[in-house]
């Protein structure tokens, strides 16, 4: 069952703040996704305190990179359920978890960071996986935001 | 190790690996345990039978990629278990 919106809407805040476009409903991801070419990052966000307390950050610290993913989304798991659920057909051979993140080039999973690779790591840490990813795969010129 | 539940064992909210002695193996994120029981939840649990995956290779994939949940909730007998870690050590 879903949490109560204004418990979460802290949390959308944290992300869509650094940029993030929020992905609230199916339509919205078919959308997004609807173009192929080019990379993407796309969040799913969680409420789970013990691994996204510490996603949420990580991405902000990557997000500072000089180089970063052309475009970047979030759906958020257990409150945007077909939303959520539209997102991960995009990869479907990941198994699902939240949080978790995934990058695309031209439509292909070119590095995914599942929830257990986030769970109780430092942001700092997080992101500097997430960091190596958007060195090698990505080429838009980061605002340091 | 990353959980604020103060109730709760230090493995709380993290994605373990509960290996034992025989040819089983569980991954699933720990609720919480002590010295009778690991209760996982979101869990799958490999066979590492004649003709499987060997548990190396399951836990190599699932280290890499995380694990299809196949069952809500299992309880571990904590008898039955030689070892419990967290899955990303394996990564």
């Amino acid at each position: 069952m879903p949490y109560d919106p204004q418990l979460v809407q802290p949390m959308r805040d944290e992300v869509t703040r650094l940029g993030l476009v929020e992905l609230p409903q199916a339509k919205d991801v078919d959308a997004f996704f609807a173009k192929r070419e080019g990379t993407v990052l796309l969040f799913i966000n969680s409420v789970c305190g013990c691994a996204a307390g510490g996603a949420r950050p990580a991405l902000r610290i990557a997000l500072q990179n000089e180089v970063l993913p052309e475009r970047i989304a979030t759906v958020f798991a257990g409150q945007d359920t077909d939303a959520t659920a539209r997102a991960r057909s995009y990869f479907a051979d990941f198994p699902p978890s939240s949080p978790s993140m995934a990058l695309l080039k031209d439509g292909e999973v070119v590095h995914f960071v599942p929830r257990h690779m986030i769970e109780g790591r430092d942001p700092a840490s997080i992101a500097f996986d997430l960091v190596q990813a958007f060195d090698k795969h990505c080429a838009r010129a980061g605002s340091k935001r | 190790m990353g959980t604020f539940h103060h109730d709760k064992c230090e493995l709380h909210g993290i994605t373990v690996v509960v290996d034992t002695a025989g040819s089983r193996v569980y991954v699933g994120r720990c609720d919480d345990m002590d010295e009778r029981e690991i209760v996982l939840m979101d869990a799958d649990v490999h066979e590492a039978r004649p003709g499987a995956p060997s548990k190396a290779d399951y836990l190599a994939r699932a280290a890499k990629y995380g694990v299809w949940k196949k069952h809500d909730r299992v309880v571990v007998p904590r008898a039955e278990a030689v070892s419990v870690r967290p899955l990303r050590e394996l990564a």
